[in-house]
């Protein structure tokens, strides 16, 4: 019988069915940070627990480090007393660890991939629900609860019932300035917000197999958005090329067997989905957002649509705009923004700030924005730097901050003020999201951009 | 044992009837630094039920004495966004042993049962029954079998089934948790791992 990807990947790792129950679910490698760990670790020690395969978790100090004077001690007590603990936890059972100040430090979704540690037909899991970045690869990855990060901790499974299975595909070109950021957004626009729940997507059609690496981390890191547990893509020459000679990436004929399994990762013709949407890329144009959930978004050029037409209640809408401040039918474009953040799991890659330097180049820095600019690793922060890109940001008046989640979930000081507008390349616009009060409209980093050098929300095409 | 086991609840109920309540509202991610599981009840819903100046916002129902109970009523799509188990452990710590909604969020649900609270997922129009008979006598009682598996409005009588695999059922009403089971079949894992051997 034809098979997905999906169930390729996931039939694999099944150790027991349990009946009327959840499959007792393989994991290959776990991502651990400090904010959803330490009460597993306190777990594992009430009931006298070993990690049992050390080998496999990997901490790195993200959610909670400050973006600036990383070499300094960190300032809040709460925040130190937690990178501490992961610091000593690690230690304890033997887990590598790249806190504050280690050459591979930098935010989980972003460091994973790029050291290497995340491959095709793999299952991974952390604390954190943009996890279903590493589908990108070809691999089943998710977030999990802390309950969860025991249970890998102490015996490298998990209990998942199997999801069902939806495809999304998306076929065409993309216009001027429409990016993979915008690809997400518009179908997550589609679906809403609890679309795809219960489902696992596998992405398909010729705008992902076109898409970079970096791009397809950018689509599957915002699956959760409509409520999927996570998205993939069928790994192919481009994954396989990113991934060669990453350092711990496998080598020689390792790399050689292995890539012979990677070539069989892909949906049969003829596979079965649960559930199946296509989409034409002529439709997407630059995509923000103008509500309190990541499926309030819009094409930039239009005007927010009316509460009538959407498929969620209406009271949330008229919650969701109030909170806002903006009214039904307001244009977005001529919006004033007070913050600009470019950064996160989603679009704090390399790629991400090309984007954004593009457009920054040879302008300047709206005066009345602050803007942070905030790369996923020391590795991105690096080519930054060598590429040029740190030239033209600060030959435009902006300052590169150090690497981190920062201000997608404002856990450090990168807080937007009550009632401040903020451009952001992150993934939620949740209220209070990027500090209490804040108001955010999720975009891609040509949009960010553009709102940088304005100061209000401004097509990017007008300025390429 | 991990948590309080759950058999059958009655009790008064908290209505929540907003859509797409995320888990960043549950319990905002500045109250996510501790590194031990306690008090997070205190900041359950922090910026809708407290002012900036840490007083109670007065229109917001954890505020209103007319309304309390181990059983909190919420609107569609519940718990969506952050996997963090914190938001399942601020309505625990809070006093709620039961969600209900017509729709949960994946994580969410996860994560409650693993910690002894069961989501009840009923259907939209029973939901709007219970947040009627919620406004019509604040005092009324929501009956919660788990081993029927059905929920009752008791003033109304009318009741409702709901799902959940006997797997997580059974652990619930005995109090057993995934971390034992798990460990009782270490031997096997390890054989599937050295199999693996990825």
């Amino acid at each position: 019988m034809p098979s997905t990807l999906f169930d390729k990947v996931w039939d694999a790792h099944v150790v027991r069915k349990i009946e009327d129950g959840p499959d007792v679910f393989f994991i290959d490698r776990h991502f651990i940070h400090e904010v959803t760990s330490p009460v597993a670790f306190l777990g594992l020690e009430n009931r006298d627990l070993k990690v049992m395969y050390p080998e496999h978790t990997f901490a790195t100090a993200d959610h909670n480090t400050p973006t600036i004077n990383q070499h300094l001690p960190v300032a809040d007590p709460l925040s130190a007393n937690q990178l501490m603990a992961l610091e000593q936890n690690s230690a304890k059972y033997g887990i590598s660890h790249w806190g504050l100040g280690n050459p591979k430090n930098g935010i989980v979704h972003v460091v994973g991939p790029e050291n290497g540690i995340t491959l095709p037909g793999m299952t991974i899991v952390c604390g954190d629900s943009h996890t279903s970045t590493h589908g990108a690869f070809g691999a089943i990855a998710f977030g999990i609860g802390t309950s969860e990060v025991e249970m890998v901790l102490s015996s490298q499974c998990i209990m998942q019932p199997k999801p069902l299975k939806m495809r999304i595909n998306v076929n065409g070109s993309l216009g001027k300035a429409v990016t993979p950021k915008d690809v997400t957004l518009y179908i997550i626009s589609k679906l809403t917000t609890a679309g795809a729940t219960g489902y696992f997507v596998e992405y398909a059609g010729d705008v992902f197999e076109k898409m970079s690496m970096e791009g397809r981390m950018t689509v599957c890191n915002m699956s959760i958005e409509m409520g999927a547990r996570g998205g993939m893509i069928a790994p192919d020459e481009t994954t396989f090329s990113y991934i060669n000679g990453r350092e711990l990436a496998p080598k020689g004929a390792a790399w050689d067997k292995a890539l012979a399994y990677w070539k069989t990762l892909s949906t049969d013709a003829g596979a079965i989905f649960d559930k199946e949407y296509n989409f034409d890329a002529a439709d997407i144009e630059p995509m923000i957002t103008y509500g309190t959930n990541p499926g309030m978004g819009m094409g930039i050029s239009q005007s927010i649509p009316k509460g009538i037409d959407l498929k969620g209640g209406t009271a949330t809408y008229e919650k969701s705009l109030a909170y806002m401040g903006f009214q039904e039918k307001d244009q977005m474009i001529g919006k004033k923004v007070d913050f600009v953040f470019i950064g996160s799991c989603t679009n704090g890659r390399i790629e991400d700030f090309r984007a954004f330097a593009s457009i920054i180049k040879g302008r300047k820095k709206a005066e009345h924005v602050t803007a942070w600019i905030v790369p996923g690793s020391h590795i991105v922060e690096a080519q930054i730097k060598e590429e040029g890109i740190l030239d033209i940001l600060t030959d435009a008046g902006f300052l590169l901050r150090q690497p981190g989640c920062s201000a997608c979930l404002a856990m450090n000081d990168d807080k937007v003020p009550a009632g401040k507008y903020a451009v952001s390349t992150s993934n939620r616009n949740f209220e209070g999201r990027q500090g209490p009060g804040s108001r955010t409209m999720l975009a891609s980093p040509l949009v960010a951009a553009a709102a940088a050098v304005t100061g209000y929300v401004t097509d990017p095409r007008e300025l390429m | 044992m991990a948590y309080d086991k759950f058999t059958t609840l009655t009790s008064s109920a908290v209505p929540l009837p907003i859509e797409n309540v995320d888990t960043d509202q549950i319990i905002p991610a500045r109250f996510l630094k501790a590194t031990k599981r306690e008090a997070f009840g205190e900041n359950l819903f922090r910026d809708w039920r407290y002012n900036s100046d840490d007083s109670p916002k007065q229109d917001f129902v954890l505020n209103n004495p007319i309304y309390s109970g181990k059983i909190l009523v919420g609107g569609n799509n519940f718990g969506s966004g952050s996997s963090r188990e914190h938001a399942a452990w601020a309505i625990y710590d809070y006093g709620f042993r039961c969600v209900v909604s017509s729709f949960f969020a994946d994580i969410f649900k996860n994560n409650a049962i693993n910690m002894g609270i069961l989501p009840v997922q009923v259907s939209p129009e029973f939901l709007i029954q219970i947040f009627s008979a919620i406004e019509l006598d604040p005092h009324t009682k929501i009956e919660v079998s788990l081993p029927n598996q059905a929920i009752v409005i008791q003033a109304t009588g009318a009741s409702e089934s709901f799902e959940i695999n006997g797997y997580k059922k059974n652990n619930l009403i005995n109090g057993f948790d995934d971390i034992d089971y798990l460990q009782a079949m270490k031997s096997e894992i390890s054989a599937f791992a050295t199999a693996r051997a990825v």
